[in-house]
């Protein structure tokens, strides 16, 4: 009942998601990505120079692009986008299957659900910010408190949108599988998960997006490696154009990311063409 | 060492909810013998659907006991196919692939699961649409696809929950019509509630009139009429005098 009311916002977020899919082509999506990317890069480069500010606050398009280029090839840019990466990667692996998991047995069980949804709910309240220092106190400034972190912010929108998607399962399926003698099992991949996952595959999107904020979150509060500790370093070393490459990297990996499921979605969701 | 199919002795079915107690279903005895069409009517809401649902093993009745071929049936039986009220079709599904369905549920071989599934598309006349997807289809395309659905499983019995009562008159008379032939060739035993009088009447042997809620059985009819039906049987005098009396059983 708590998630409830919370899953109102987030599957709002889905069908709104849902729709675009169904109107726009993939290709349309790139090409709106290009245009709206050559627009930005325009204004900035206008405003760069009509502003006349200096490097440290401001650079230009072409400042940041050679910066860019320079950290790219001299492998620093891989070095720490690597270190991030494999957070991300580790993070959704963790987040993901414990929040589908979670999620299936509190969609199938409102005893379960009424225990721990107010707890789910109420740690929702406290910002991974503010854990991210307890955590690397307690498993280290490496890879793995990022994993944790990483999780913890995807767990939440997985969650809800799995016990959405697996409480919309049609009654009247459920009847034909039973009056079909389907097992436990095949009811589970026939049935629950095919009629799961579009509202599934919107909670993925969103938790991709986040999973690059939660690694960047816990890069912040303590690191020697990855994105989010590169752009510390650079706001140190009063380096804004390596600030500003690193931000773009890190952009590219949440598109990327989001890209993929959209082409995952669009290729198992084929059948609502 | 029964000579019926099916069988339900004194069978109740009563609802416990958080509004309170509904009793749907109250001791109904009733017999199917093998190759029997038997219809079942009576007004919207007498439970039907929970009588058909309690034929199918899918509902434990309250009281007494569902037998198939003189056992006890607690459970769904796989010679029991059922066709619901609506399509039920999984839209993520073909057509095909969703006739298909119980076939995979059983764990046919796959050849023989796609020969049955093709020759239940053909005998509902939707071989042509197999490879599309259930949301293009029309109501009564998609209760064909449910029948084909159905007939995939060669059950020995077919329970129907009126499965074309959603559909326009001349769509039903249609179905009907194929559902018959279809029964008759492949010789089965079939069950249909419906709260349609005619559609009782050209189909069955034998018509059980249900009471309002809750269900009982209240009167019996024999429905002596040609088989295969004639084409107008709908309009002789004989047909409208049975539908009639069957009327007449359902106001008292
Ligand atoms: N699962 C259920 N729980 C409680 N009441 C039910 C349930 N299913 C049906 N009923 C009630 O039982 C009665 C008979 O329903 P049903 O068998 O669907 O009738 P019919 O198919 O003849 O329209 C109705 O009053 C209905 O509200
Ligand atoms: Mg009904």
């Amino acid at each position: 009942m708590f998630i409830d009311s919370f899953s109102k916002f987030y599957s709002l977020q889905v069908r709104r998601g849902e729709k675009q899919n169904r109107t726009l082509k993939f290709s349309l999506e790139v090409a709106s990505i290009i245009a709206g990317l050559s627009l930005t890069v325009a204004v900035w480069a206008l405003a760069a120079k009509l502003g006349g500010y200096p490097v440290f606050i401001l650079p230009d398009p072409l400042t940041v692009w050679q910066e860019l280029v320079k950290a790219a090839s001299g492998g620093l840019l891989w070095y720490h986008a690597q270190a991030t990466l494999v957070e991300i990667m580790g993070g959704l692996a963790l987040g993901l299957t414990a929040a589908t998991t979670a999620g299936y047995f509190l969609a199938k069980s409102p005893l379960l659900e009424r225990l721990a949804g107010p707890y789910i709910v109420a740690s929702q309240s406290i910002p991974a910010i503010a854990i991210a220092p307890l955590l690397i106190i307690w498993f280290g400034s490496g890879k793995l408190s990022k994993v944790i972190i990483c999780a913890l912010v995807v767990f939440f929108p997985v969650l809800v949108n799995t016990i959405v998607g697996i409480r919309s399962v049609d009654d009247g399926l459920q009847t034909l599988m039973r009056s079909l003698r389907a097992s436990r099992w095949q009811t589970f991949t026939m049935l629950e998960v095919p009629a799961a996952l579009p509202v599934l595959l919107g909670g993925l999107k969103i938790g991709v997006t986040l999973s690059v904020i939660g690694a960047v979150v816990g890069e912040f509060v303590g690191a020697d490696r990855g994105l989010g500790y590169l752009i510390n370093l650079s706001k140190g070393l009063f380096n804004t154009p390596l600030m500003f490459a690193a931000l773009i990297t890190l952009a590219a990996i949440s598109l990327a990311l989001y890209l993929l499921v959209s082409g995952l979605e669009r290729r198992l969701l084929a059948w609502r063409e | 060492m029964s000579d019926f199919i099916l069988q339900a002795v004194a069978v109740s079915k009563t609802y416990y909810s958080a509004a309170g107690e509904l009793e749907a279903v109250a001791d109904i005895n009733l017999t199917v013998c093998p190759g029997e069409f038997l219809c079942i009517v009576g007004p919207s809401g007498c439970g039907k659907t929970t009588l058909l649902q309690l034929l199918a093993g899918l509902l434990p009745p309250t009281r007494g006991e569902v037998r198939l071929a003189g056992v006890p049936l607690t459970e769904p039986h796989p010679d029991i196919a059922v066709v619901f009220q609506k399509p039920h079709l999984m839209p993520w599904r073909t057509v095909r692939q969703n006739v298909l369905l119980p076939l995979q549920v059983a764990g046919l071989p796959t050849d023989e699961a796609d020969r049955r599934a093709a020759e239940a598309l053909s005998l509902v006349r939707l071989a042509d649409f197999a490879d599309v997807y259930p949301k293009s289809l029309s109501g009564g395309m998609e209760q064909r696809v449910a029948v084909a659905r159905a007939l995939a499983q060669h059950p020995r019995l077919l329970l129907l929950d009126e499965p074309f009562g959603a559909l326009d008159a001349l769509t039903r008379e249609r179905l009907n019509r194929r559902l018959l032939h279809i029964w008759q060739t492949r010789r089965l035993t079939a069950v249909m509630v419906t709260h349609n009088i005619r559609e009782a009447v050209y189909l069955a042997d034998r018509v059980l009139v249900l009471s309002p809620r809750p269900a009982t059985v209240s009167a019996e009819f024999s429905i002596d009429l040609p088989r295969p039906r004639p084409d107008g049987i709908e309009y002789s005098e004989a047909f409208g005098r049975l539908a009639y009396e069957i009327r007449q059983a359902i106001r008292e």
